[in-house]
């Protein structure tokens, strides 16, 4: 059992480039949940749109890089605008069933057969992070002892977590002024934002609009990091691990997605490298008839079930969370 | 009608049975997959050499297999001068086995014939593959048959045939969404779990129709009796707690969320990655009715869901319990000062629509395959179902599961001027259109009641 290992693979993706798309995503669920009280399960389906976006727009169209990062961004806004339209005014229940199926509906046109000309098919889409590697300052990979990341990996660690900052900073700005008083008067009682004479509707479609671009900036920002843009990428279940990274930091709170999503990815990565030194080899430690090698990789993932619904029973406010910001209506 | 050319993988193993079987047939087939020994099944032969064959429809390719097995395909084995060494159909795994005497050259001959509807030899593909076995080790040959789909299927053949088919779907999911609704209509949960009570049902009969060897039918029975004690010991332990601590819904939402990876993540580990079939009922021959094919099978399960559904619904209006469950749907507080056990209430509806859903789990399994992901595919095809008869309501949940499994199975056979609006591919897509489509006109769903909602 190599310790240092476990504690190379956490680290690294506990700051790593996957932790950042999260920590992104999961801003933007906290502006949602968090703030509004807006149950969106469909933060999947805006990163999508914000990907695919810049992929169809750079591949399949030919556009300059720039032009796909506008297109990826205004295609989040109009999906928010869809999305809001219809759910707004609905039951939070609702909100969660119809984000939800427009996440799958997006994700299964952009793979479908039928549209593999313009969206690449069930392979997705390559060629057009070129730009944004030539940008690059960096001369080399960097090497810590515990942890290293490759040149491709430094620059896009620079360019996430100053995005990771900006979005912090963003949130934090408009959450202490008198509009974010609104969204979250909103999220504790929505009748009596409505008498007092606010626009209740204007201002949940405001908040779903911020969110969906936070979360369009984690798809481009994943599609960017990882070079390419692959439907299957966007399933219903990275929209359930965001959830779990917000909860995990706590929601209603600037920093708690991101504390939240380093903190996932440590233990998701920990977990994973302990189980896989466990089973690994001619002569693993673990016998064989508890676990075998491919078994090893889904402990992580009930941990993960396990510690969501712990963690939801037992400190619903996660480890930032303030009990009396009742984001969650849990007592 | 477009022609579409379809890949049929099909990977011959030239295996050689020296010593032991059970070692042998470890080699044949790598994938952890191997079902119990079941007489369904196709199952090694004793004999010291054979060739073993699989067919994969690969153009039904997924990120988790390399496609789906052909089964019935009958397979002969010549030698090299045309005599007839023997001849195999395969299983639902698309796996035959055909002894042969010993080593030597051989053809390997696919019959045209008992191709399923639907998928043709194209013109220029080999049906015969040439093999050479060996007298030491084993030979392992892979080659690939094109295949055309059909084409010669009317139009009116489709529709018909996607009428059955979608109103087999739709009362499996009717099943498994008048459970769910039965338990959001009580509790007011809304479970994410809810697609893995549908799995539940399916692997627990699985697990007794090959590891205890019980008929598939005793299997299924026994298995909603499972499902029934299994949301039982979840309202004890998981929800009836969390109700009596005042947990919020949308807070035990998002512990169903985190249940649903749970349980998800242990049938995974349990049961392994792969899609594997029930001892019996896995491959019938369609009786042919007109337009319309149908095999007993599909009869028996929509037969089952129309009846239970039935019997269900009579019993909420007319029965002691159902009136008792739908006081408690309406409210709560009231039905407890009126002196109703409404806990009691509670948990006798957890174990009747986890039952429901364990049986729809099973007939799922029965119709297509068992898997760790198939009620969670189910699930949001189950979400819209009821999303769109109504949240909460028995006969909108019904309604709505019909409407979602038609409109599944009969969408993509709709051209218009040679455009197919809804592709095959990606036919789920469809209903979840109609669901939001309605939802903007009519937010409380068909048969909901037009109270505030929002």
């Amino acid at each position: 059992m190599d310790i240092m290992q476990v504690i190379d693979a956490a680290l690294s993706q506990a700051l790593g480039p996957q932790a950042i798309v999260f920590a992104l995503a999961a801003i933007g669920l906290n502006v949602h949940f968090g703030y509004t009280g807006l149950l969106n399960f469909g933060q999947a389906g805006f990163m999508a749109v914000a990907g695919f976006g810049l992929a169809t727009a750079v591949v399949t169209y030919d556009l300059p890089f720039f032009v796909g990062i506008v297109i990826g961004l205004v295609a989040s806004v109009l999906l928010a605008l869809v999305l809001g339209v219809p759910t707004l005014r609905l039951r939070a229940d609702y909100l969660a069933i119809v984000t939800i199926a427009s996440s799958e509906i997006i994700r299964l046109i952009l793979g479908a057969v039928e549209t593999k000309d313009v969206f690449g098919g069930s392979n997705g889409l390559t060629g057009f992070v070129k730009p944004f590697r030539d940008m690059n300052p960096y001369g080399g990979p960097l090497d810590l002892g515990i942890v290293s990341w490759s040149r491709n990996d430094l620059w896009s660690l620079t360019v996430g977590w100053i995005l990771v900052a900006i979005a912090c900073l963003i949130v934090w700005a408009l959450m202490r002024s008198p509009w974010g008083r609104v969204l979250r008067s909103i999220r504790e009682d929505e009748d009596a934002v409505r008498s007092l004479g606010k626009n209740v509707f204007a201002y949940k479609m405001q908040a779903l609009i911020l969110g969906g671009v936070f979360g369009g900036i984690a798809g481009l920002f994943h599609v960017l990091k990882q070079g390419s843009a692959v439907p299957t990428d966007f399933n219903t279940t990275f929209t359930f691990y965001a959830y779990a990274a917000l909860l995990i930091g706590g929601a209603a709170r600037v920093l708690g997605p991101v504390v939240g999503s380093v903190l996932f990815w440590f233990l998701i990565a920990g977990l994973g490298s302990i189980f896989g030194q466990l089973t690994s080899g001619d002569d693993p430690i673990m016998p064989t008839w508890l676990m075998t090698d491919t078994q090893s990789s889904l402990v992580r993932f009930i941990v993960l079930g396990a510690g969501l619904m712990l963690l939801m029973i037992f400190r619903p406010q996660g480890i930032f969370g303030d009990r009396r910001e009742i984001a969650i209506d849990a007592r | 009608m477009h022609r579409r050319p379809v890949a049929l993988l099909a990977a011959l193993l030239v295996g050689m049975l020296m010593l032991a079987p059970g070692a042998a047939s470890a080699e044949e087939t790598p994938s952890p997959s191997e079902p119990t020994p079941t007489s369904a099944a196709a199952q090694p032969p004793d004999s010291e050499y054979y060739v073993a064959v699989t067919l994969i429809d690969s153009s039904k390719k997924t990120a988790t297999s390399a496609g789906e097995p052909v089964p019935g395909v009958t397979l002969s084995v010549e030698t090299s001068s045309g005599t007839e060494v023997g001849s195999a159909t395969t299983d639902a795994e698309g796996r035959a086995f055909i002894p042969i005497e010993g080593g030597g050259k051989y053809k390997v001959v696919l019959d045209k014939g008992s191709l399923p509807d639907g998928v043709e030899l194209s013109g220029g593909a080999a049906t015969e593959k040439d093999i050479n076995v060996f007298l030491e080790g084993a030979t392992n040959v892979q080659f690939q048959i094109g295949v055309v789909e059909g084409t010669t299927v009317g139009f009116v053949d489709r529709f018909a045939q996607a009428l059955v088919k979608g109103l087999k779907l739709g009362l499996i999911i009717a099943l498994a969404g008048l459970g769910l609704s039965l338990i959001f209509g009580t509790t007011g949960l809304t479970n994410f779990a809810h697609g893995e009570l549908v799995t539940f049902g399916a692997i627990a009969a699985f697990v007794l129709n090959h590891a205890l060897g019980l008929p598939v039918i005793v299997a299924g029975l026994l298995a909603v009796v499972v499902s029934g004690a299994f949301g039982y010991a979840q309202d004890k332990l998981l929800w009836g707690p969390l109700r009596h601590r005042g947990t919020g819904l949308i807070a035990m939402m998002i512990v169903s969320i985190g249940f649903a990876l749970l349980l998800r993540s242990i049938f995974q580990y349990g049961f392994g990655g792969s899609r594997r079939s029930y001892t019996e009922y896995v491959a019938q021959a369609p009786h042919v009715w007109g337009p319309v094919r149908i095999a007993d099978k599909e009869i028996a399960t929509i037969l089952i869901c129309i009846v239970v559904i039935t019997v269900v619904c009579v019993a909420m209006a007319r029965t002691r319990l159902g009136k008792a469950m739908r006081a408690v749907s309406d409210n709560p507080a009231l039905s407890a000062s009126s002196g109703m056990r409404v806990d009691g209430v509670i948990t006798q509806v957890w174990v009747l629509g986890t039952a429901l859903t364990g049986l729809a789990g099973v007939l799922y399994g029965i119709d297509q395959q068992v898997s760790f992901v198939m009620g969670f595919n189910l699930l949001l095809l189950i979400f819209a179902a009821v999303t769109l008869g109504g949240l909460g309501t028995i006969w909108g949940a019904l309604v709505g599961s019909l409407i979602i499994g038609l409109f599944v199975e009969v969408a993509p056979t709709i051209t218009i001027f040679g455009y197919q609006p809804v592709p095959d591919s990606i036919k789920n897509v469809g209903a979840l259109v109609v669901l939001i489509l309605i939802l903007l006109v009519r937010p409380q769903g068909i048969l909901g009641r037009a109270q505030r909602i929002g």
